[in-house]
């Protein structure tokens, strides 16, 4: 459940982080086996088997200290990972602001870190700990005493954690960092020992002991609803599916027309199309490749001015990220499994909103999806939000009075409204407010004001440029020239943008693809930004 | 029409065998009499409560709208559900004084001054939340199109804001016209009665020279008629255009083609309740029991329970046609409502706005003032939900569970709602001690034909004279007398 990057282990340590490790990735992880305890577990994640094949075949006397070791736990105790975040790694960059509000990966938790735990543990007797942690319900604190440190820490629900384990990030409750990242969370490497026998850090401990405390936590979460709800937001389908036909997974939508034929929503068409004369800029996001990393998010932060805003504005649901990466787990619930066993609509959603115990995890960017048919452009009363004859939806600011209208419009919910003014405001003291910070702003990018609405531009001032570059070079701009922040940093490459006007681009290969597919096609908005079904290289009954 | 045989098969609508003269008095008392402590203390409440309101207003618009509760997925709602939960109150005032002309009702005569006063203080009310609720208020002129210097920008007409721009407005300036012009001949009554000089002129500057000749009379009803007949429609349209803000939209809950029907059915069910908890304390403070009586309230009942049963009929609509369109995100939306974490919000609306007003359909609770009063407040509330769902809940979960979330209130959401409360009863007490609160002028062409009436004038409770002595005391000086009109 944690984002794979964890620390090296060392033999000793070798069974405790397997069974930590387990949840993650393990694909034979089924009912039951929550409840297993550390130890036997045979299938250890390839890189941390080898070493424990190659310590326990090479030393039997380290089966017995390993063995001795467990012995030890006592009942009611936990195993401890400590383990780096994506954004904060080992927190030696905590005191940029962007990290701390970057959402970790899995728990979509800003600015702090916590204890990760199972929900069986948390709806244990002796915990009772709050489940929905996150914006409508506080998270509980317990006390972690481990190696003779105790550290105090919200407790997060986290899906698919083995039982019996707990984790906690690095890179929190630093003292001299600077004023960001002084004081957020706790600090966990004090519960970092060093192995007496190979002297490597120990990033692991047994025998833990979790205590609960009267006190609570708010937890300040970007996203605090986890499943999909059965809705065909991230189409996802197996290898074996795909290979027999590329379309698998991604039946198309139909709408059903006045005349008794069927027709997918792009072709059905009240309104009349924009022209687009010379260019039409489109962008595909591979869900197969995406890592959830947040890159992009960082990378659209950076270029764009986007505003830090701090947890307090988190937990009311404000941050400003243009780029979001949605977090699905998924849930024991189908829509399938309610219409065999007869489930009635109440309670299929009603478990549907519930992840499974060992959910599987499906990451999605989402941005301003500069829909064709804009339902934000037409309620703006000013025009602040208009189409450009290119196909960006281009936002304003200058002309915008902040209605608010187009967020509420936004199937996709991807508007940011400046609710104070960020950059002129001493409460929001992420060095945009200081002549230091303002000097490394991006001088292509209007800082807003208060009072606007904004969102992802799909970072016109490059493309601008780059059509600029073309022009003065009497050509058009070729595949791959014109970058977005978003897709220049991410690793996977997941994200292409391109003229979609261009049979050249490698967009407009993807969008013939048959994995192609626009969120939300049903609305009828024609989005400009596709995404391409996340192909699993697994059996059909575990999708 | 004055002379029309009284009918005893209908209750009187004017009640205590009054005669013209005693009608003027009554009507006037209180302009011309001391307020009493309760007023005071209502109105110094209502004040503080208003500047209250004014001060957050102020606290908003410096600091940012970040200080109300809103959030990236809810970006409206307690100042939408504000909005229009007041222009819904604003509904009945027109609605009793144009459509009831138009069909004449005679028993709207004793109510529709106030209803219309109602009214207007609630378009007021209304106005501050789209108002405020603009990001950047200085520049919300940019809704209007007029000619400017930025270059070619105008608004945008697509934008169902800009309607109700221009439905708001447009609504705004009729009702007020309507209302003031029917006040003129009354504030020529209270002119003539007037005993300090103050009075006399403000009263004589409102009353625009009103001398009460034939001719003034004809075309003042030539107007009052041709002003009914404007209002008429828009009394369907502004809700109508109201509706449209969501009906226009893509955001299940929102986007259902019967909001506009359902929104001015339920804004002339709101405006009734409001009307009903209002009249039925002025009649009691003001001591206009004769006036308003038992016949007018259960007429009003009746408009209630017709609304009310459209209104109950329109959210069954909505959930069938939830279910039926086969949409799972409009399926979702519906079932969310009742079932959600907003159920109690759903609930209360339809406790209040269902259920509740049909206990109307007994007489006994029809014709209890007591009755009425109470399920006037729960319709009042009922009224608040149905906004509040229809806002909130669709837009707290809608498309995509990622974006899903709850909303909160802040201080400063409630505190605006509350200052605004304040502001209309402000603005509602002083109309009731300086306006006259019923329309004296039409009361009188009824009276012979709606019940018992004394021919002679009797003894006033006071005389005139008596308070010019008292106003004057010490003072010599010749008499003002006062000289009414009929
Ligand atoms: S995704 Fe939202 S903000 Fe972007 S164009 Fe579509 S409706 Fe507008
Ligand atoms: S295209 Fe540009 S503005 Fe849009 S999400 Fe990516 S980096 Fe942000």
């Amino acid at each position: 459940m944690h984002d794979g990057v964890y620390p090296a282990v060392t033999a000793g340590a070798a069974p405790v982080v397997e069974a930590a490790e387990e949840p993650a990735t393990a694909p034979e992880h089924k009912e039951g086996d929550a409840h297993a305890t550390p130890h036997g577990r045979p299938q250890a994640p390839v890189a941390v088997a080898a070493p424990v094949a190659a310590a326990i075949s090479a030393d039997p006397a380290t089966i017995s200290t390993a063995a001795a070791n467990l012995n030890k736990v006592k009942g009611g105790a936990f195993e401890l990972v400590i383990y780096e975040k994506t954004g904060l790694g080992d927190g030696r960059l905590a005191n940029n602001p962007w990290l701390q509000e970057l959402p970790d990966p899995i728990s979509r938790v800003t600015w702090d870190n916590y204890i990760t735990m199972s929900i069986a543990d948390m709806n244990s007797d002796d915990f009772k700990f709050n489940i929905l942690n996150g914006q409508e319900q506080l998270s509980n604190v317990a006390e972690v005493v481990v190696n003779g440190v105790t550290l105090k820490l919200p407790v997060y629900a986290s899906p698919g954690q083995a039982k019996g384990t707990i984790g906690i990030a690095l890179g929190y409750g630093r003292t001299k960092a600077g004023k960001t990242a002084n004081g957020i969370g706790a600090n966990a490497f004090p519960a970092v020992t060093i192995n007496k026998d190979n002297g490597f850090f120990e990033y692991s401990a047994v025998d833990v002991k979790v205590n609960k405390t009267s006190e609570t936590y708010n937890l300040a979460g970007t996203q605090t609803f986890h499943t999909m709800m059965g809705r065909a937001i991230v189409k996802e389908t197996t290898l074996d599916a795909y290979k027999k036909d590329a379309k698998a997974g991604n039946e198309p939508v139909l709408l059903s027309l006045s005349n008794g034929t069927k027709d997918t929503p792009n072709n059905v068409n009240l309104w009349e199309d924009h022209p687009r004369l010379n260019h039409k800029w489109g962008m595909s996001i591979d869900l197969n490749t995406c890592l959830g990393c947040g890159a992009c998010v960082i990378g659209c932060h950076s270029e764009n001015n986007v505003a830090v805003v701090g947890k307090d504005e988190v937990r009311r649901g404000r941050d400003m990220h243009w780029l979001r990466i949605d977090r699905y787990y998924t849930s024991d619930m189908t829509e399938k499994k309610a219409e065999e066993e007869g489930v009635g609509a109440i309670d299929k959603f009603l478990d549907m909103e519930v992840p499974s115990d060992s959910p599987r995890v499906v990451f999605q960017p989402v941005m301003c999806q500069h829909c064709n048919h804009a339902p934000c452009e037409t309620v703006c009363p000013v025009l602040a939000t208009t189409h450009s004859n290119e196909g960006l939806n281009q936002m304003t600011y200058n002309r915008c009075i902040g209605t608010k209208y187009c967020g509420n419009n936004c199937p996709y919910k991807v508007r940011r409204f400046n609710w104070f003014k960020y950059a002129d405001n001493s409460a929001f003291d992420f060095h945009m407010n200081d002549t230091l910070g303002k000097m490394v702003l991006n001088p292509d990018v209007i800082v807003r004001g208060r009072g606007v609405m904004e969102k992802c531009s799909m970072c016109v001032q490059r493309i601008q440029e780059g059509k600029l570059n073309a022009k003065k070079e009497g050509r058009r701009p070729i595949d791959g020239e014109i970058k977005t922040a978003c897709q220049q940093v991410c690793p996977t490459n997941a994200i292409t943008f391109g003229d979609l006007n261009d049979d050249t681009h490698t967009v407009t290969k993807h969008s013939k693809e048959p994995r192609m597919y626009h969120l939300l096609e049903e609305v009828g908005i024609q989005p400009s930004v596709f995404y391409m079904t996340k192909v699993r290289n697994v059996s059909a009954s575990e999708l | 029409m004055a002379h029309a045989p009284s009918n005893n098969l209908r209750e009187p609508l004017i009640l205590g065998e009054k005669s013209y003269h005693d009608i003027t008095v009554d009507i006037c008392r209180p302009i011309e009499t001391r307020a009493n402590k309760l007023w005071y203390v209502v109105f110094g409440l209502s004040f503080i409560t208003m500047l209250w309101g004014i001060g957050l207003i102020a606290y908003t618009v410096g600091t940012g709208l970040g200080v109300w509760g809103l959030n990236k997925s809810v970006e409206w709602a307690w100042d939408i559900t504000n909005f229009v939960w007041w222009i819904g109150i604003g509904h009945a005032g027109t609605l009793i004084s144009a459509i009831l002309l138009l069909f004449r009702q005679r028993w709207r005569m004793s109510i529709n001054r106030a209803a219309e006063a109602m009214t207007i203080f609630a378009v007021i009310c209304a106005a501050i939340y789209p108002v405020f609720h603009m990001g950047r208020v200085w520049v919300g002129y940019w809704v209007l199109p007029l000619p400017n210097q930025f270059g070619s920008l105008w608004a945008n007409f697509n934008s169902p804001l800009l309607w109700d721009v221009f439905a708001i407005s447009t609504y705004f300036s009729v009702s007020l016209v309507f209302w003031y012009i029917g006040l003129i001949p009354d504030f020529a009554t209270v002119r003539d009665r007037a005993i300090t000089p103050a009075a006399k002129k403000a009263y004589t500057l409102l009353s625009f020279g009103w001398t009460g000749n034939a001719k003034a009379w004809a075309r003042f009803e030539e107007v009052s008629l041709v002003l009914a007949g404007l209002s008429t429609p828009l009394v369907l349209s502004v809700h109508t255009i109201v509706s449209m803000d969501f009906a226009t939209s893509v955001i299940p809950g929102w986007h259902t083609t019967i909001f506009p029907p359902y929104f001015v059915a339920g804004a002339i069910f709101s405006g009734f309740a409001m009307v009903l908890t209002l009249m039925l304390i002025v009649r009691k403070v003001l001591g206009l029991e004769a006036y308003i009586t038992v016949a007018h309230v259960e007429a009003m009942n009746k408009i209630i329970i017709l609304t009310g049963s459209i209104v109950g009929v329109a959210y069954l609509t909505e959930l069938f046609m939830s279910w039926y369109s086969g949409v799972e995100y409009e399926q979702y939306a519906f079932l969310n409502r009742a079932t959600g974490p907003y159920w109690w919000a759903y609930w209360s609306m339809m406790t209040c706005n269902v259920v509740t007003p049909q206990l109307f359909w007994f007489p006994k609770i029809r014709k209890s003032l007591v009755a009425t009063f109470i399920i006037s407040i729960f319709v009042n509330i009922g009224m608040w939900f149905e906004r509040f769902v229809i806002i909130v809940t669709s837009l707290h979960r809608d498309y995509l569970p990622s974006s899903w979330m709850m909303f909160h209130p802040s201080f400063v959401d409630i505190g605006i709602f509350v200052g605004s409360i304040g502001l209309f009863f402000v603005m509602f007490l002083l109309f009731a001690r300086t306006f006259p609160v019923i329309a004296l002028n039409e009361l009188k062409t009824i009276l012979k034909a709606t019940g018992k009436y004394k021919r002679t004038s009797p003894q006033p409770e006071y005389k005139i004279e008596d308070l010019i002595l008292e106003s004057r005391k010490g003072k010599s000086g010749a008499a003002i007398h006062g000289e009414e009109h009929h």
